[in-house]
């Protein structure tokens, strides 16, 4: 038998790892320093945070940020999942090629050009720009992102028990709901997690297809960078990287719990035979 | 599942499948012949065509039209002149100018080059960790790949601007190199090329990892063994068997690496200088600072071009491993 895990392996898990990790451990220690100066520590302080509370600018910005995450991920959760469900089930419907490439594109497609036509789009129809195009913009992408996340879990899915469930008498629409959802739930509720993080996360897209009045986090954050490096803005990112990481666990946690009872009911059905 | 639960999804199906909206599209659309079917692939058709492809063709229209002090900043393509001659102006010069000015060629050449040294990068610094993560005890490789996936979780813009902190003169990194005696005068990172390089393959690891991993872990050992037993050292073996057959995963990720790479725009203006050329960054200048939409959508256009080509054999290559059940 071949030396499974030898030390070359372990050490580059290693370095990877803290290349991957030390930056944002970094900017989080720092954001905790009392001194302006991000790079010379000073003592332990929260001033920052205090500070962002009465930035009235950020919190607005964020209130916005998280409307448009909000509402696009549900959208995009909605629309995506049926395009996962369309691509796997329907086989092939008159232009299934076209309907493809425009689910996986948007996934490479670089920023400026999505955001650059959608704005051109929006300008074009008069469509009053700010939040709501923000949002469209959003949903639009998260959309394909869900779409592929459904369709790579439905082409696993066991039929057998849909069949069963129609030859019982339950329409199709019915048995999506009573069998389909709550068996591809977890592949639901994690794309809604991706989308809610893809629009929180969005700089490129927002600021082109923004209008007046509609600041997003990011951009507000941009902004903020480009006149230099501040501890109010690794307080900001601290937040955020605080949020998401705790969605994320709790997401995990969730999945590990419905994967136990999966076994659990699975052994005791098992068990009753 | 519980019998409760059945019973619980039941109850709700049943009332949403019975509320009056629900009851009068379906029935609506019954009348239409459309059936529910129908309905699914065509609600995101549709969103996609009008959000999508329709913002593409509009990019393309405007790339022939001129710029012009107005709101919008330009010209209309087709007009009615004295109410019967339809005049249809296709203005080339904007793809005039990117072919005359070298800034437009040099970003291009640019964004390719630093695209693709750094896919490079990328696949070098992310191949051992995937690997590692793949010979790693069943138990860790979980925990392993959540640590992996994390970051990309994280926002983008925040772990770019993080970079900012390690890399400028008076930095964590220059700090820590002088401290070890390494240098004696703190190195010029930020705003060059090398900070780019560096944000590039730092924000795209885990689309390299990802793939590798998931390629890697599959991997049939038998063939590792039989090589061991004929007397292949590992080095050789690796280099003969599992490379070769870990191609489909290396493909995947330089694609998404790539790709995405090579319009990048947040990487090059906050880490690069001014002589960083990327042709996202000139796009982004070209239609916030000089507001000139019709040269920005050329600019556009030919990324577009560009891009058409790694991006439909990426789909394929796609299609054909999901339909292979991967």
């Amino acid at each position: 038998m071949i030396k499974r895990w030898s030390w070359f392996n372990k050490i580059s898990l290693i370095l990877g790892f803290a290349f991957l990790y030390i930056p944002i451990f970094l900017l989080v220690i720092y954001s905790f320093n009392e001194s302006r100066l991000v790079t010379v520590w000073a003592g332990f302080s929260t001033k920052w945070y205090g500070q962002l509370m009465q930035n009235e600018g950020i919190l607005n910005a964020a209130f916005v940020t998280l409307k448009v995450a909000f509402i696009s991920s549900t959208l995009a959760t909605i629309l995506g999942t049926m395009a996962g469900f369309s691509m796997v089930r329907f086989g092939r419907f008159r232009g299934r090629t076209l309907f493809n490439g425009m689910i996986y594109a948007p996934l490479v497609m670089p920023e400026v050009i999505t955001g650059l036509s959608l704005l051109l789009m929006f300008v074009a129809i008069s469509f009053d720009r700010g939040m709501w195009t923000i949002t469209l913009a959003h949903t639009t992408f998260s959309m394909c992102y869900v779409g592929v996340v459904i369709q790579s879990r439905l082409s696993s899915f066991d039929r057998s028990i849909e069949e069963a469930a129609m030859d019982l008498g339950c329409t199709p629409l019915k048995t999506f709901f009573v069998v389909t959802l709550p068996v591809i739930m977890p592949a639901v509720l994690s794309g809604w997690l991706l989308s809610f993080t893809l629009s929180l996360d969005d700089l490129v897209i927002a600021s082109f297809t923004t209008g007046p009045g509609a600041t997003t986090l990011p951009m507000k954050i941009y902004s903020m960078v480009r006149f230099g490096v501040t501890p109010e803005i690794n307080a900001i990112s601290t937040i955020l990287i605080g949020v998401v990481a705790i969605g994320v666990v709790i997401a995990s946690f969730m999945h590990k719990r419905r994967e136990d009872q999966r076994q659990k009911n699975e052994m005791l059905a098992a068990s009753a035979h | 599942m519980p019998t409760e639960q059945i019973k619980n999804n039941e109850s709700w199906a049943q009332n949403l499948c019975h509320c009056t909206p629900v009851r009068w599209i379906t029935g609506q659309c019954g009348h239409l012949g459309i059936q529910g079917r129908t309905l699914t692939v065509m609600i995101p058709y549709v969103w996609l065509l009008i959000l999508f492809l329709a913002p593409f063709l509009i990019v393309f229209k405007i790339s022939f039209s001129e710029i012009r002090i107005a709101i919008p900043p330009y010209a209309p393509l087709y007009q009615l002149v004295d109410d019967v001659y339809l005049q249809i102006t296709l203005n080339l010069m904007n793809y005039k100018r990117l072919l005359d000015d070298a800034l437009y060629v040099n970003s291009y050449l640019s964004s390719l080059k630093i695209a693709s040294l750094s896919t490079v990068l990328t696949l070098m610094v992310g191949y051992p960790i995937a690997y590692g993560m793949a010979r790693a005890p069943r138990t860790w490789r979980l925990p392993l790949l959540m640590l992996v996936i994390l970051p990309f979780w994280t926002s983008f813009l925040i772990r770019v601007y993080a970079w900012i902190g390690i890399l400028k003169p008076e930095g964590f990194l220059n700090m820590a190199l002088m401290w070890l005696g390494v240098i004696d005068e703190p190195l010029v990172i930020l705003h060059t090329n090398i900070a780019v390089y560096i944000g590039i393959v730092y924000s795209y690891l885990p689309f390299m990892i990802l793939p590798l991993y998931s390629n890697l872990e599959k991997m049939d050992h038998s063939l590792l063994e039989a090589a061991s037993d004929l007397g292949c050292p590992p080095h050789k073996a690796f280099w003969k068997i599992t490379f070769p057959m870990s191609m489909p995963g290396v493909i995947a990720g330089c694609f998404l690496v790539f790709i995405p790479a090579v319009g990048e725009f947040v990487i090059p203006d906050l880490l690069g200088g001014s002589s960083t050329l990327m042709i996202g960054k000139t796009l982004w200048a070209e239609f916030f600072n000089n507001r000139d939409w019709p040269l920005a959508s050329a600019v556009a256009v030919i990324l577009l071009l560009m891009l058409v080509v790694p991006i439909v054999w990426f789909q394929k290559f796609q299609t054909r491993r999901a339909s292979m059940g991967e």
